[in-house]
């Protein structure tokens, strides 16, 4: 049995003879077919602007929370985290960790305050009760370098992927460039076509496929040993204690080890991160109404949940059906796990279902983060702050559309210009700036009635610029030549200007952030109109005034 | 409904008066009281499990029970803590949010009615 499994994961990694790309391309069609269906049919109802940006806020609790799993788990989550278990054992498992936990900041503090005093932006509750044009043009310019970052992320994880999946070397940048501008063109038209409606249908199917296979799999993983979790992890720390380089898969430490600061920062922008990231901020102003947005970060936070204990089975699965040598040497190195288990599992079928929920993933993921974008740059930038709010709807939405188009455009450039980087890296990065420019000024405008407009700008921009600036000069962009581990190598080679010792900026980034935000106060501010503050957290608590479902 | 009747309706409520109603002062007491520690607490925790795993790793590898360790346990219990807190948290808003904010919006909507008569 070994023998075979071995045998199919030689065949995967050294020839595309049993991985069949002509299989892997018609899953991936069939989705995209049948996705373009539903987005087509979604998308008749696309009139006004509640339509576009928000659904028509009609979607419940459930199918919301499904569509925020499906925009939570992304590629980074699936491939990352189970290839992560598979190298390194534990430290993966409490990579996943944050990631979940995260959720409880969204459910306690934000969620259904934000649902009761926003309409389509993250920019709309931050501007609520402050001065209205810089405060919106802060929150936009924010939320668009957190949206490209990430976006970055999924383009560079597509690139990847595709080098898998179709059996072509990475280092042929024509293919992957070619597959980035298909996701690009894919991904522009479910978003103008199916505005937020399409784009969360798009979301709730990905996210159906993406649990069903992984709960498949783990189950599988879980028969082949007895149904047993300690067997499971018991061969899983064999395996890897025989390994050339051996090391110990169930203790702390192989990965995040040798700086336990860098990995204290990185679960600090993980857990804050979350509630300001504005593509999940943006998800709770499709439902109804704040009941049903606290309901759907409730699904999510089970679906996601259960989504990392399935990546604890698979990554011990992958550790031990594959190993942790073979998936180091494969195209697209640790994010190849999941597949190579799949292939392992179930030959070339099995593999080929799996790519192609991985390939959904990217796809639904960028979905959500463009439209995201749009709407910030047409509601917030266009309408309010260029146009003063003196603008006819269908004009916004038209600007909204342009943007999609323009966004797609960026995101096929930048996509081809990061293969080869390293996914995590962008995204914690996107996790850091959400958390140090997003949350603070997301807290303190729902919980702190002295807060003022100047306070909002400082803790804003200066989350934003501290968090970049400390990335440009950390290990992460020069400097680091670790000769050993090949993808924690700088992202510019051969130079060195770094200075900031740590990976990732969120423990000094978001302490400044919060500490700006009540010197900014405090600092002479004006003094905003205490009637509208009154009004704010009157409606945030008693969901008065909140944006209704639009009924066709 | 547009926004300019939305901003109309709302100008002729008393928003910091409303503010002041000992209803009002009860919702705002329970939300906050019930959320900010609890999420703190939450939080703690969370940050423990990771400066445990990160400093006393050695001590996370001490096996329990066969493959399973100290560690493993921790951080299954971050899993169950959470999905605790989740269930918690929407079993209180049921019984100690929502009746409430949905009296108040009641009394508002009324309100903002009277007010446009």
């Amino acid at each position: 049995m070994s023998n075979v499994l071995i045998h199919a994961a030689d065949a995967v990694t050294t020839s595309a003879g049993a991985n069949n790309p002509v299989l892997n391309i018609s899953i991936f069609a069939a989705f995209v077919v049948v996705t373009m269906v539903i987005v087509i049919r979604a998308g008749r109802n696309n009139k006004s602007a509640n339509d576009f940006y928000a659904g028509g806020r009609s979607f419940t609790g459930g199918q919301n929370g499904m569509a925020i799993a499906g925009d939570y788990l992304s590629a980074a989550s699936f491939l990352g985290i189970t290839g992560a278990i598979a190298l390194s054992g534990y430290d993966g498992f409490l990579y996943s960790i944050g990631f979940l936990v995260a959720w409880l900041v969204a459910l306690l503090l934000v969620a259904e305050l934000m649902r009761n005093t926003g309409k389509f932006t993250m920019a709309d509750v931050l501007s609520f009760r402050l001065h209205q044009r810089p405060v919106r043009l802060a929150a936009a310019i924010s939320t668009l370098v957190v949206c490209f970052f990430y976006l970055l992320a999924q383009m560079a994880g597509a690139g990847g992927l595709v080098s898998l999946l179709l059996g072509i070397p990475a280092t042929d940048t024509l293919a992957t460039s070619l597959v980035v501008a298909v996701v690009g063109v894919l991904m522009v038209i479910y978003v103008l076509v199916g505005g937020m409606k399409g784009t969360t249908w798009v979301q709730i199917i990905k996210a159906g496929l993406l649990i069903a296979g992984a709960l498949i799999m783990t189950i599988w993983v879980l028969a082949l040993n007895g149904f047993d979790l300690g067997t499971l992890l018991q061969r899983g720390q064999d395996a890897a204690a025989s390994l050339e380089v051996p090391f110990d898969a169930l203790k702390p430490g192989n990965k995040y080890g040798k700086n336990p600061i860098d990995f204290i920062s990185l679960g600090m922008a993980l857990v804050l991160g979350t509630a300001g990231l504005p593509h999940v901020l943006m998800r709770f102003y499709t439902v109804p109404t704040a009941k049903e947005a606290r309901k759907s970060v409730v699904w999510a936070i089970w679906l996601i949940g259960a989504f990392y204990l399935f990546t604890l089975v698979l990554g011990f699965g992958a550790l031990v059906l594959v190993g942790p040598a073979t998936i180091a040497a494969a195209p697209g190195g640790p994010n190849s796990a999941a597949p190579l288990l799949a292939a392992a599992l179930g030959g070339p079928i099995l593999l080929g279902i799996v790519s192609a929920i991985a390939f959904a993933t990217i796809l639904a993921v960028v979905a959500g983060l463009t439209i995201t974008a749009a709407t910030s740059f047409a509601h917030d930038i266009y309408a309010n702050v260029i146009k003063r709010g003196e603008v006819r709807p269908n004009a916004e939405v038209r600007i909204a559309r342009i943007t999609i188009v323009v966004i797609g455009a960026l995101a096929i450039i930048g996509g081809i210009a990061v293969q080869g980087q390293n996914i995590a890296f962008l995204v914690a990065l996107a996790f850091a700036v959400a958390a140090s420019a997003n949350l603070p000024t997301i807290i303190y405008s729902l919980y702190w009635r002295r807060f003022n407009t100047r306070g909002a700008l400082w803790s804003m921009y200066g989350g934003l610029i501290s968090s970049i600036v400390l990335i440009i000069f950390s290990p992460v962009v020069s400097g680091k030549a670790d000769p050993t581990g090949a993808l924690t190598l700088s992202m510019i080679k051969g130079v060195d200007f770094h200075w900031f010792p740590l990976d990732n900026p969120g423990i000094v980034s978001i302490p400044l952030a919060f500490l700006l935000g009540i010197i900014g106060t405090y600092s002479g501010g004006r003094k905003e109109n205490s009637w509208i503050a009154a009004e704010m957290e009157v409606r945030s608590l008693t969901g008065h005034g909140a944006e209704k479902e639009v009924h066709h | 409904m547009s926004t300019e009747e939305t901003e109309k309706g709302h100008h002729r409520i008393d928003y910091p008066a409303f503010e002041e109603t000992p209803k009002y002062k009860e919702l705002r007491k329970r939300q906050r009281g019930f959320v900010i520690p609890l999420l703190v607490a939450a939080l703690a925790w969370y940050f423990l499990y990771v400066i445990l795993a990160t400093y006393a790793s050695a001590w996370m590898a001490t096996p329990v029970f066969g493959a399973v360790n100290i560690g493993l346990i921790l951080g299954l219990l971050q899993f169950v803590t959470t999905f605790a807190i989740t269930q918690w948290y929407v079993s209180y808003a049921n019984r100690r949010l929502d009746p409430l904010a949905t009296e108040l919006r009641g009394e508002l909507e009324a309100k903002q009615k009277a007010g446009a008569a």
